[in-house]
């Protein structure tokens, strides 16, 4: 077990946005998590690399450890670097694309140009998008398109050598060929890492994911083996939300 | 009945009016300086010392003056204006204490110069005992542009999307790495626009430096930072109003060099704001 979640609420002001979860993540999965907008999902991601905090006013009670250290003892550098994350809209650094590789692993310190340039390779070959940009190395990251400035993303993650990666809709903005091509790297990805996808299509997570979790209003509802979500779910609520009766 | 067409018309030509009335002001203004002050600029005329009471020779003590003067205040208001707005807008938590700082320090932007020069002469001429010196004067014209040097700062900082911020964050970066290496780096030109400003101002305004450095006449250029000095602003003033039968070319030839001097300044910042510009991948 890789991630253990036990009796978390959050609440941003008056507004309880996850209420009492508990659930664990297994090493070397892809969790997939569904949900209609403002269900808690990428709220419960942000705290798993406490981005939360950056907020004003936000609250959190329950425990959340990772390979039972709990996240709120390991400093928020390193509990970051163990956790990756991969934003909803591909968001670059005004960096070169090397550079934005290179950002994390820069910023640990103590790393030669030469190892550098190693990492930057190897994360881009895993994102798949080495092929596309090995001879414009150092061009803007914003010269790129929508998709690969998301596989960018990817890379840029991997780099830092995460053990957990959230991906928060990582497909929201891309056209379906990019998508194919994220999801390619996810499977991947996933002998290596424990992947935790927010989604909101119902489709790419029974694609994806292993397990699949369907959040509503700030709960979560249902937690299973994605094939049993997606042809007999146990609520009512999931049955409803994957037939796209609501949501 | 109303014709749309036609009131467009009207609030073009207003608008228009407002531009010209802007524009063209500043025109004749700096038309005239040129016309007037052209025939006295020559080699002589910039680094000579004035002769016969200022009524002939040049002004090279007054030009040296304001370039120790306003190098002195960027080189002391620069540096404490860019860590009080890196600490303003990064880490000084939004309370009640922060909002009243930052209205204050708008609000200081705003002080009347001779006011700054009134309080430059009481803490650095008479109690730091600093005398009436270049010190005191550029310290003065310091604190007088410190407002406008945090204010463009703090704005130039604001402006780097909050999302940078996040993605240096969620990749391990220290809250100091993020601030080193992302958000100041895309804030240069802003701060850059703040610091002409203060240049500008610095090297225009009189008051500030009337009590605290400005010398009526040296016959000697300042050996250190703890004599007097001549300043263009000053010096103007004073063969337009305490010196008689002064050659009017003489006195737009001063103003002449003192809008050189200031615009190429500004020019200076302007092309090192290019090119950081230039270099901005986003």
């Amino acid at each position: 077990m890789k991630i253990s979640v036990r009796d978390l609420n959050i609440w941003f002001g008056e507004i309880h946005s996850l209420k009492n979860l508990s659930m664990d993540v297994q090493t070397n999965e892809i969790l997939s998590i569904i949900g209609p907008a403002r269900s808690g999902k990428t709220t419960f991601l942000r705290e798993l690399n406490r981005l939360n905090e950056l907020e004003r006013n936000v609250k959190a009670s329950g425990s959340v450890t990772i390979d039972r250290s709990n996240i709120k003892k390991i400093n928020t550098e390193s509990l970051r670097r163990r956790v990756g994350m991969v934003f909803a809209l591909p968001l670059p650094l005004p960096l070169s694309i090397s550079d934005n590789v290179a950002y994390g692993a820069k910023m640990c310190g103590g790393k030669s140009k030469a190892k550098l340039k190693q990492i930057v390779e190897q994360a881009l070959k895993k994102a798949y998008l080495w092929d596309e940009v090995k001879d414009r190395l150092e061009t803007s990251a914003f010269k790129l398109s929508g998709g690969q400035q998301q596989r960018l993303c990817i890379a840029r993650t991997l780099a830092v050598e995460p053990e957990v990666i959230l991906f928060d809709e990582p497909c929201s903005g891309l056209d379906p060929i990019s998508t194919a091509k994220v999801e390619e790297a996810m499977l991947k990805l996933k002998n290596d890492y424990t992947i935790i996808l927010v989604t909101n299509n119902v489709k790419q997570a029974a694609r994806v994911g292993d397990r699949t979790a369907f959040f509503l209003s700030g709960e979560l509802v249902e937690l299973d083996k994605t094939d049993r979500i997606f042809t007999t779910p146990r609520d009512q609520r999931t049955d409803d939300y994957i037939r796209g009766k609501f949501g | 009945m109303r014709n749309p067409q036609r009131t467009e018309k009207i609030a073009f030509f207003f608008l228009l009016l407002a531009t010209l009335l802007i524009v063209v002001p500043v025109g004749l203004i700096i038309v005239v300086i040129i016309q007037k002050g052209a025939p006295a600029i020559n080699w002589q005329f910039l680094t000579d010392m004035p002769r016969q009471g200022m009524r002939a020779g040049g002004i090279f003590p007054a030009i040296v003056g304001t370039i120790y003067l306003v190098s002195g205040a960027i080189l002391f208001a620069l540096p404490i204006g860019l860590l009080a707005a890196v600490y303003l807008s990064e880490y000084a938590k939004d309370n009640f204490l922060t909002r009243i700082i930052k209205l204050a320090i708008v609000n200081l932007a705003g002080v009347p110069s001779v006011v700054y020069g009134l309080f430059g002469l009481a803490l650095f001429v008479v109690f730091f005992k600093f005398g009436a010196s270049i010190l005191s004067g550029a310290l003065t014209l310091g604190i007088m542009i410190l407002p406008i040097i945090i204010t463009a700062s703090r704005e130039a900082l604001e402006s780097v999307p909050y999302s940078f911020r996040e993605v240096s964050l969620s990749l391990g970066a220290s809250k100091w790495q993020t601030i080193r290496n992302i958000v100041l780096p895309n804030a240069i030109p802003g701060i850059l626009t703040g610091t002409i400003l203060g240049l500008g101002r610095a090297a225009g305004e009189t008051a500030p430096i009337l009590f605290t450095v400005a010398a009526f006449y040296l016959p000697q250029l300042p050996q250190s930072i703890f004599n007097q000095a001549m300043a263009l602003p000053y010096h103007l003033y004073v063969i337009s109003t305490q010196v008689p039968n002064v050659d009017e070319k003489i006195r737009y030839g001063t103003a002449l060099v003192l809008l050189a001097l200031v615009l190429f300044m500004n020019l200076i910042a302007i092309i090192i704001r290019y090119r950081f510009r230039k270099k901005k991948k986003w």
